[in-house]
């Protein structure tokens, strides 16, 4: 394919929610434009009315809603479906994790109506859902924190007895909260299986410096491209609100490995401690872009414009270099929008 | 031992340090000191040129270039443990 035919895309995104937990949508569609210029046309699917990004309308031309993830693959291939009859989408980003499932299950049937995805498989969700990060670690040789899964109270005594304090009380999906005590602990527990299910998680607590990793997966066992960056500023939720990209063999290896024992397809992202004596734990892996992926196209590997081409069928050379030193500062900024807007989002599913 | 290939240093005193993101501020004479390091003076060298350009005792000077390498070697900018005097 070639740059015409990529200039006149239609692409729909998800994760249009930038708030404070930021999904990634909005700094995928950045990368996108940047590297797809004006031609591109993007389609924000968004879940809630609040999502910023549907009222962005230098980054989304047109947004429509989808239904949540537990009413399950028939609903969704129906609203996308209608939604491709009016917009003719090219491609489809998933940004979130609970939506994954589905994005995948239904990916044949979406090609088949001229809707391309470059996703993971399911079996390669699972391998490294937190539920399972443990096992994947100890059987291929990575780093990972000790973990208990949680399904009731009695869990967290005995989770707390053997990782001890503070310990990192996570969701099934997001969130996580580094408890001192027991009640503390509890707290959490409660909190995140009310929002997210069960099973909680609890994670040893490993000291040290935090690490991201962008990276994109041809399916085949290599990466396409690997930018890591250093946190330097974090939210009380943990998300990183400033970070800069860094040069270290050892994390370029380290993505490698995963990309080799996976043959992981898509983007994704590998969250790093580096505890005091250099050893790289991974504390989570998402099977998506993560919120900074502006990040990679400012230093010089544009990943989301790189799955869109490999999704087309391009074959990629492996990005070699990215510039280090790169910073993102993020910023929270109040849209001002017209109440019928935000009327026609609420009640037509439309904007 | 020396200054860490990769260490990117300006003339305000600037310092970071790629592989592990993190960043310092020198004043100017820790700026003039990196800068020798990175040309790849030795520690006698450097302390010559000190001592030529500023009113400074021997000693002192000695005191001041151990707590220098000290803070070099906390903020993990030096390839090895010592810098190298020869």
């Amino acid at each position: 394919m070639t740059a015409n035919n990529y200039s006149q895309l239609c692409i729909g995104v998800t994760g249009l929610n930038a708030n404070d937990n930021p999904g990634p949508g909005v700094a995928v569609i950045r990368a996108l434009k940047e590297g797809l210029g004006a031609g591109l046309r993007v389609i924000g699917l968004s879940y809630e009315s609040l999502e910023p990004g549907i009222y962005m309308r230098d980054m989304v031309d047109k947004t429509y809603t989808i239904p949540y993830p537990t009413e399950g693959t028939a609903a969704l291939f129906e609203r996308l479906t209608y939604i491709h009859d009016k917009e003719k989408l090219n491609f489809i980003i998933p940004n979130f994790d609970a939506e994954l499932h589905n994005f995948i299950k239904l990916a044949p049937q979406l090609q088949q109506i001229g809707i391309r995805t470059f996703l993971p498989s399911i079996e390669q969700l699972m391998l490294r859902d937190k539920v399972n990060l443990y096992d994947f670690g100890q059987k291929n040789g990575f780093h990972i924190p000790a973990d208990h899964k949680l399904y009731s109270t009695d869990d967290v005594q005995k989770a707390i007895e053997e990782l001890g304090f503070p310990v990192v009380v996570k969701g099934k999906f997001y969130e996580a909260y580094i408890a001192h005590n027991k009640e503390a602990a509890i707290k959490a527990f409660n909190q995140l299986a009310l929002t997210w299910g069960y099973p909680v998680i609890t994670q040893q607590y490993i000291k040290g410096t935090e690490i991201n990793i962008a990276a994109l997966g041809d399916g085949d066992g290599n990466n396409i491209s690997i930018v890591p960056m250093r946190k330097l500023y974090i939210t009380d939720k943990g998300k990183a609100w400033a970070g800069v990209t860094i040069e270290d063999a050892a994390l370029i290896a380290l993505a490698d490995k995963f990309a080799k024992a996976t043959k992981w397809r898509g983007g994704y992202e590998l969250e790093i401690m580096r505890d005091a004596d250099d050893q790289l734990f991974i504390l989570e892996i998402n099977p998506r872009f993560p919120a900074w992926i502006y990040l990679t196209a400012a230093a010089g590997q544009n990943q989301p414009l790189a799955l869109v081409k490999m999704a087309l069928g391009e074959k990629l050379s492996r990005f070699e270099e990215y510039q280090a030193g790169k910073l993102f500062i993020r910023h929270s900024w109040d849209q001002v929008v017209d109440i019928a807007d935000f009327q026609r989002i609420s009640a037509l599913g439309e904007l | 031992m020396k200054l860490k290939k990769n260490i990117a240093t300006s003339e305000n005193g600037f310092i970071f340090n790629p592989a592990t993101g993190d960043s310092f501020s020198g004043n100017a004479m820790a700026s003039e000191i990196l800068l020798a390091m990175k040309n790849g003076d030795t520690e006698a060298q450097i302390k010559q040129q000190l001592l030529q350009k500023y009113e400074v005792s021997t000693t002192q000077l000695d005191r001041d270039w151990e707590d220098w390498i000290v803070q070099l070697k906390e903020a993990n900018l030096l390839e090895a443990t010592t810098y190298d005097s020869k």
